[in-house]
């Protein structure tokens, strides 16, 4: 007998967790569970799942600190594969206690490859997101906004990043997975998906003019620029607009700081050196 | 005629690009929770990545690019014709300031060119850092390059607002110095370090009865060299850096393939060295920061003192020590896997954790998502014996890249 649960697509650990805890004390193993997705389509042979009816006598799951840690970061992950990867390694579990201790496990190796990439979102959100003004707040503050778009559930993840840091002004972060806001003292996050903002703020030609000044045509790695800042998260940035432009003219500009052709030294560097060939 | 803010902007960023420094790790955790301030600090991030695949994590300026050194590798040498202009120290606080509240950078990585005089310029710098720190409570990142001869109690000051302190050795031979910058004495550089050391040493100890020193750099030191620009090969390249950072305890030195510069001088080279080449000794920075490898022995096998080209450093090594491999995975030490070329610091750190619990086979090697191409003919375990593979002569041949037809046109 298969039982299963329809899931929000969105569904977080916690929200997880009793279902989980549920299923395991009626004895499911994890070949005859099977967690869906409520927006993914049903088949035509889909029966209607059920949840099991707990047994009075089982026992509760135990699990280590490291392995709970690993099923909480997993569930923040987009795959809705996830739930039958955290229900297995929760059962292995208990018969292998260090089972989130062996990295080459192969459902190890794919949880941690699971918790590396939403690391890496996480991380990437804190780079990539930029805040444009908006002008000021009800209580006198500076109110910026700024649009994001994660691949993955990781605005609890991220908020902390940001109200320790821009705590003295007013921000919202938008994304298609809920938002962010801080008004100094609270912050609060929805799962409601946002529509994108439009946006813009006029420092940002500030910003592109440093973007193209610091970059140094005569060094081309757009491979290395890609590895680190993918396309995917091109179209919200400001400053890479510029990148067909810069591109482009770097050839040329190599070129002419080659050809050119040594000029006199300017007024100032020669009473420099007079001056300095006067003194002892 | 007054140039705009803008005008400046784009002089003096480009004039600060060839610093290659700009990270913003080390300063450990700092945040605003609780205070009027703003800004926070933590592992470095990198902000946007330009074309050059260098990443921007500061804002990177100089306060004026108006020098009275002539510096041959410098764009801002007193003899260049590059035009010349000057931010005021409120401008640079501001720019910091908007940058940082729309996430743009990390905070600031503030140089400049030698005014009147070395003092005057690092009271100027020093008063840029101490107006972010007090009077705006900025809490995000400050990088301050020191100028040498610098006095004793502006560089106290500078400590103890900035997260890192630099100061670039330029060259990597003393030669190489007197010859490129007149101006500059490896003697006084060399001092200038020391007294930083023993600073953000003292920084760091706490007195008999706890109580803590001021403040002074908690991210430490780093420098760049230029390479390519005089004869020094990579074997004095990588013997200075290992003297840095046995002797002044530095965080990075950084290495800059020397780059055309408008209106470049004339004893410079024609052509600047292959990109690869500051790469490979990247790498081999990498080897002994994070690897055990002692610099000699990286460039012990090459009669000419440079790094191999075609194979990266830790390959080329084992090629020339074959009679260590191949490994066992189930047995080798820490040190010895680190050593095997394909294997990161990750990878072994996965080996050795697993290898705990079970016997570790080929598959497991597969899972670890290396090159396996490169690994398989040092290592042995079961279900894998790379047999003579070692042994054969023409092993480093496998690892060359394909060697590709010129094209006709």
């Amino acid at each position: 007998m298969t039982y299963g649960v329809t899931l929000e697509r969105d569904t977080s650990f916690s929200e997880w967790r009793p279902l989980a805890r549920r299923c395991f004390l009626a004895g499911v193993p994890p070949e005859a569970m099977e967690w869906r997705c409520s927006t993914a389509e049903a088949s035509l042979f889909d029966t209607p799942l059920s949840l099991p009816t707990p047994r009075p006598d089982a026992q509760n799951p135990i699990l280590r600190s490291n392995c709970l840690a690993l099923l909480k970061s997993i569930l923040r992950h987009a795959d809705q594969t996830r739930f039958d990867l955290a229900y297995r390694i929760l059962w292995r579990a208990q018969t292998e206690p260090s089972l989130a201790a062996i990295p080459l496990d192969p459902d190890i190796a794919r949880a941690l490859r699971m918790s590396h990439q939403i690391r890496r979102d996480a991380h990437k959100m804190e780079a990539f997101l930029r805040f444009r003004e908006i002008g000021e707040s009800e209580n006198g503050r500076r109110l910026f906004l700024s649009w994001f778009e994660p691949d993955h559930y990781i605005l609890p993840t991220v908020a902390p990043f940001f109200t320790r840091r821009f705590t003295d002004m007013d921000w919202a972060i938008l994304t298609p997975k809920g938002s962010i806001t801080w008004n100094g003292t609270e912050c609060l996050i929805t799962r409601a998906p946002c529509p994108k903002p439009d946006l813009s703020d006029t420092l940002e030609q500030l910003w592109q003019t440093y973007y193209a000044s610091i970059f140094n045509p005569a060094r081309i790695k757009t491979k290395a620029m890609r590895s680190e800042m993918p396309r995917k998260y091109w179209k919200n940035l400001p400053e890479t607009r510029l990148i067909p432009q810069m591109l482009a003219q770097a050839g040329a500009r190599v070129t002419a700081m080659a050809t050119q052709q040594p000029q006199e030294a300017p007024q100032f560097h020669k009473r420099l050196q007079k001056r300095r060939a006067e003194k002892p | 005629m007054k140039q705009s803010l803008s005008e400046r902007l784009a002089i003096l960023s480009d004039a600060a690009k060839y610093d290659a420094s700009c990270s913003s790790s080390g300063a450990g955790k700092r945040d605003s929770a609780g205070t009027k301030g703003l800004g926070s600090t933590g592992n470095g991030i990198c902000h946007a990545y330009t074309p050059d695949g260098r990443c921007i994590s500061l804002l990177k300026i100089l306060l004026t690019n108006f020098c009275i050194y002539d510096c041959a590798y410098c764009i801002n040498r007193s003899s260049s014709n590059v035009q010349r202009t000057r931010f005021t120290p409120d401008e640079v606080v501001w720019l910091t300031l908007e940058f940082y509240r729309r996430n743009y950078i990390e905070g600031l990585f503030l140089s400049s060119g030698i005014i009147r005089s070395p003092e005057d310029t690092m009271a100027q710098m020093v008063h840029v850092a101490r107006e972010l720190r007090q009077t705006h409570n900025f809490r995000g990142y400050i990088h301050l390059k020191t100028i040498p001869n610098a006095s004793t109690e502006q560089l106290a000051e500078a400590g103890l607002y900035a997260d890192r302190l630099s100061i670039n050795v330029e060259m990597p031979t003393e030669q190489g110095l007197a010859a490129y910058a007149p101006e500059k004495k490896a003697g006084i550089i060399r001092h200038s370090m020391g007294e930083m050391q023993t600073r953000i040493e003292a920084g760091k100890e706490r007195t008999l009865s706890g109580r803590r020193p001021p403040r002074f750099a908690p991210g430490g030191q780093s420098t760049q060299m230029i390479i390519g620009a005089d004869t020094a090969t990579d074997h004095d390249i990588l013997a200075s850096s290992s003297s840095l950072y046995s002797g002044y305890r530095l965080r990075r030195v950084y290495y800059s393939a020397f780059s055309p510069i408008p209106d470049a001088s004339a004893i410079l080279p024609v052509r600047p060295p292959p990109l690869l080449r500051e790469h490979r000794l990247y790498q081999a920075d990498w080897l002994y920061r994070f690897y055990g490898f002692q610099f000699s022995e990286i460039t012990a096998g090459r009669p000419d003192g440079m790094l191999d080209l075609t194979l990266d450093p830790k390959l080329a090594w084992a090629l020339a020590n074959r009679a260590l491999f191949p490994v066992d995975l189930n047995r080798a030490s820490r040190e010895m896997l680190l050593r095997v070329p394909g294997l990161g610091v990750r990878s072994v750190n996965a080996l050795i954790a697993t290898r705990r619990h079970k016997h570790l086979r080929l598959e497991d090697l597969a899972r670890l998502n290396v090159s396996l191409r490169k690994v398989k003919p040092f290592v042995h375990t079961t279900g894998w014996s790379p047999a003579r593979l070692v042994d054969q002569a023409n092993l480093r041949q496998a690892f060359l890249p394909r060697p590709q037809q010129l094209t006709l046109f």
